[in-house]
């Protein structure tokens, strides 16, 4: 179960095929894509910080739990870190289990945990100045499905 | 005991720095943060409301109201913004 944070952008095609190809006895393979939204129209950058440490223990910890949960054969996390422009790739997760609906389910679980119990913080850019992101109830609330 | 507090995102900003040392007696989480609270006017900005903000104690998240007993670490940050 690969957990990486990191500053660097990411090959997203590249990672995907190479953790297919890595599942040998899979199913499915699901993966997820993060992106930076640009909803005002005037995102200059977007800047992520993180709690080194914590952050890769989070991710572990929810990455091992998904893995137990539903069986998985593989997981992966990328999350980046620092300066961000729109458009560019913020994070993705794969799962890979013998059939779909446990590799879509994990999917979901991973995102919904780790927008709200890993430690990142995200601040955008743009023509007004500069402002932290507001974490949402429904994200907290997305917890309860699980 | 001396304690690692660290600091992310808006609460590192109002306090005007994302680490430092503090020697103290708090029993517990919201005992340390009455102490911080009563040092100056940037932590009372920070802590002005509990409920916007979470904290960990050695990389797990905790309650206000755990003790410190065995800590050596404690962050505090607003709710978290991943994904």
């Amino acid at each position: 179960m690969p957990v990486r944070v990191q500053a660097e952008p990411f090959d997203f095609g590249a990672e995907a095929a190479a953790f297919a190809a890595g599942a040998t006895s899979a199913g499915a393979v699901v993966t997820f894509l993060g992106v930076v939204r640009d909803d005002s129209g005037s995102l200059s950058r977007m800047e992520i910080e993180h709690y080194p440490g914590m952050t890769e223990r989070a991710l572990a910890s929810i990455a091992a739990e998904a893995t137990d949960r539903w069986h998985l054969l593989d997981a992966l996390v990328i999350h980046r870190h620092g300066s961000l422009l729109p458009g560019e790739a913020i994070m993705m997760v794969a799962t890979a289990a013998r059939h779909r609906a446990e590799a879509f389910a994990a999917a979901d679980f991973l995102m919904d945990y780790l927008k709200s119990r890993a430690p990142f913080w995200k601040k955008e850019f743009g023509a007004d100045g500069a402002a932290w992101v507001a974490a949402k109830d429904s994200d907290e609330d997305a917890l309860s499905r699980w | 005991m001396r304690l690692d507090v660290l600091y992310f995102a808006w609460v590192r900003e109002r306090i005007g720095l994302p680490k430092e040392q503090v020697e103290t007696e708090a029993a517990t989480v919201a005992g340390l943060v009455a102490e911080l609270v009563a040092r100056e006017e940037r932590y009372a900005a920070a802590f002005a409301d509990i409920t916007a903000l979470r904290v960990a104690l050695d990389q797990e998240l905790a309650e206000f109201s755990a003790p410190l007993d065995g800590v050596r670490e404690v962050a505090f940050f607003p709710p978290m913004t991943g994904g």
